[in-house]
């Protein structure tokens, strides 16, 4: 069978399994909809907030990103799994003792306010909505690239290619998060996640067998390749000899690498999507079980990834740098009609050249391509290709779907049960969390075919805003009795306000702009999150001395969610 | 049931000593003591990038399940687990 063929077969077979799930987990109370009714086991939630978690850009950006830029890649694999040790040991299991829905729910409780659970909720749709934009367009992406031939044969309102692979990948959304809700969504993330593992791992193999003779590519990463040289050292040397930095090296300041990391981490213990996923665990001391499991699931794939791109690197090195243009491999000109590569003879002489220097660089190469092309460069069946088009669209899909359950569940949840109306039935929030969903859908869907500018800003600022917002006042909540809502709401202000400014300004060019000369301390857009944190603790600290302690009963609240004992199942009230 | 303020002692101090360890083997090892940890090879390695690449994340793993075991046993023991 051809690679179109596998390709449908196996992203249909796929389709086919999550809709199938969505249909027999249908959520058919409050309860169901927002913690899948409470019951996961903590192995099965590990694996669901895994798929959660890995987006289209883990699964397909990642390893190419970490490629052309070397050890500065590490800010992703440390501060994307780092964050998790912050998750286990500092919220997850007091969020669940807490025993409520959403995390705004813990915020307006903790802080006795209805100001501080709008504060929260605002910023859970920021966050959501600038991250599930980027979601919807991956999918796109995907589509796109895999089933050209089938999107180009049919017609819908008269969208590009990108634009039908987002409008069905909002049709399979729809399907499992709006019937099944967070019940549906838990059983296909998990599913979804076998899907993208096996997906990723099966190429990073066979890759490594073939480039370094080892069958476990974290193992291959450090070992010899064909000439008889250990592979990152030979990456160091031709890369330096060609004008850019040592691979092991990197070229970012250790300030910057510093920042990122650090905003990273605390965004990712802060990001409503990955915390709620916790809610749906029986007991707290699943809830810390649940993490170690996500975090050694993300971890096959957070490991592999570092591997992959060294490989890709030398690949690209090996087969391209130097050679004549009319010998290149099949795979090459393969990707050469999609024009992921790109190739120009500038000097003319009839090879390719490959130079840090853009005015004698003759070879330009998409960092997707360092994933998508594996299957072919390690001459793998076809079938492969079709496994890593299903791979992609589950990590896009999952993550997609988990953001627009805390899209949904912020709206029915904190702000028309506890707020506009409160006497709202159980029917009638499970109606109106159904409703926020498909408004949701829709809305990212629009996102994706219309995307903003600024997609590829949108990690700086999601990752920054959850740092800055969240993490410390749940952190706060949990560890520090004293603390009130007059000191929680001006630190989410302060912290959300400057983060919101620093990256508005160097990412977007408001407020006068500016290039990285410019940056504070030196520290760009995306570590900027580390300093949004810290002044919200400063500012919450600096309020709540001056300011009346918080009531007696929050005393006991913040006692009562300290010890395990007692937890129960996730509750309304 | 024993007092609860020595078992919210104890986790804290097991929460210092493991975000430490967190910090010297991302931030430190992998960050800040980079390039002297690169002086040292294993293998084909470098140990600072393996940190920052690899041993971090391994480091991390353990961690959690470090934290799950003993909060496990100190609940058993002041009687709080569920």
């Amino acid at each position: 069978m051809d690679i179109l063929s596998w390709t449908y077969l196996i992203v249909g077979i796929t389709f086919a399994l999550y809709i199938g799930i969505a249909i027999w987990s249908k959520a058919g109370s409050t309860k169901e909809f927002y913690v899948a009714g409470g019951g996961i086991s903590p192995l099965a939630n590990g694996m669901a907030t895994a798929a959660d978690w890995m987006s289209a850009a883990s699964f397909i950006s990642m390893a190419g990103l970490i490629s052309f830029s070397g050890y500065d890649g590490s800010v992703y694999l440390m501060g994307w799994t780092g964050g998790y040790v912050l998750l286990a040991l500092l919220l997850a299991p007091y969020l669940r003792k807490f025993g409520k829905f959403t995390v705004p729910a813990f915020i307006g409780d903790r802080y006795y306010s209805n100001t501080a659970r709008t504060v929260a909720v605002v910023a859970a749709l920021f966050v959501s909505f600038t991250y599930v934009a980027g979601q919807m367009r991956g999918v796109g992406v995907v589509f796109g690239r895999y089933l050209e031939p089938l999107l180009s044969s049919i017609e819908i309102f008269g969208l590009d290619n990108t634009g039908k692979g987002v409008v069905i990948g909002m049709v399979v959304v729809f399907f499992y998060a709006v019937i099944g809700g967070m019940k549906g969504i838990t059983y296909t993330q998990v599913a979804q996640f076998c899907v993208l593992i096996f997906a990723f791992m099966v190429p990073a193999i066979f890759l490594s067998m073939m480039l370094v003779d080892s069958p476990i590519p974290q193992i291959g990463f450090g070992g010899k390749v064909a000439d008889g040289s250990y592979l990152l050292d030979r990456l160091d040397g031709v890369l330096t000899e060609l004008g850019f930095s040592a691979y092991t090296e990197g070229s970012r300041s250790t300030i910057d690498i510093f920042c990122i990391t650090a905003a990273l981490m605390l965004g990712t213990a802060g990001l409503p999507h990955v915390i709620v996923r916790f809610f749906t665990v029986p007991k707290v001391r699943d809830a810390r079980k649940s993490a170690g499991y996500a975090l050694a699931f993300i971890a096959i794939l957070y490991t592999t990834a570092p591997a992959v791109a060294a490989f890709g690197m030398y690949n690209m090195l090996e087969s391209i740098q130097n050679k004549e243009v009319s010998e290149l491999p099949q795979w090459v000109s393969n990707w050469r009609e999609t024009g992921l590569i790109a190739i120009q003879d500038k000097n003319s002489d009839g090879k390719v050249q490959y130079a840090s220097d853009a005015t004698q660089n003759e070879l330009t190469i998409d960092k997707d391509i360092m994933v998508l092309a594996n299957p072919e460069i390690a001459q793998l069946p076809n079938w492969v290709i079709g496994l890593v088009a299903a791979g992609g669209l589950a990590a896009a899909l999952s993550t997609a779907a988990g953001l627009l359950l805390v899209i949904s569940t912020s709206i029915s949840h904190d702000l028309i049960k506890m707020q506009i109306n409160p006497a709202i039935s159980e029917k009638g929030e499970l109606l109106a969390a159904r409703a926020a969903a498909v408004g949701a859908v829709i809305l990212a869907g629009y996102f994706g075919i219309h995307p903003p500018d600024y997609v590829a800003a949108v990690v700086a600022l999601a990752f920054g805003l959850a740092s800055a917002s969240f993490f410390p006042a749940l952190l706060m909540g949990i560890f520090s009795k004293k603390m009130n809502k007059e000191g929680a709401v001006s630190g989410m202000i302060a912290g959300l306000g400057l983060t919101l400014f620093y990256i508005l300004k160097f990412k977007f060019g408001l407020f006068g702009g500016g290039g990285p000369e410019a940056y504070w301390f030196g520290v760009s857009p995306e570590g900027f999150g580390l300093f949004g944190t810290l002044i919200n603790f400063v500012v919450a600290f600096c309020v709540s001395r001056l300011t009346p302690l918080p009531p007696e009963h929050i005393s006991d609240l913040v006692e009562h969610i300290r010890v395990p004992k007692g937890a129960g199942q996730a509750m309304d009230h | 049931m024993k007092d609860r303020t020595g078992y919210w002692k104890k986790n804290l101090r097991l929460l210092t000593i493991l975000l430490s360890v967190w910090f010297i083997v991302s931030f430190g090892f992998g960050i800040l003591f980079v390039d002297v940890l690169n002086t040292v090879r294993i293998g084909g390695f470098k140990l600072g990038f393996w940190f920052a690449q690899q041993g971090s994340i391994y480091v991390f793993i353990a961690l959690i399940f470090i934290y799950v075991q003993r909060m496990n046993r100190l609940e058993k023991e002041y009687d709080l687990d569920e």
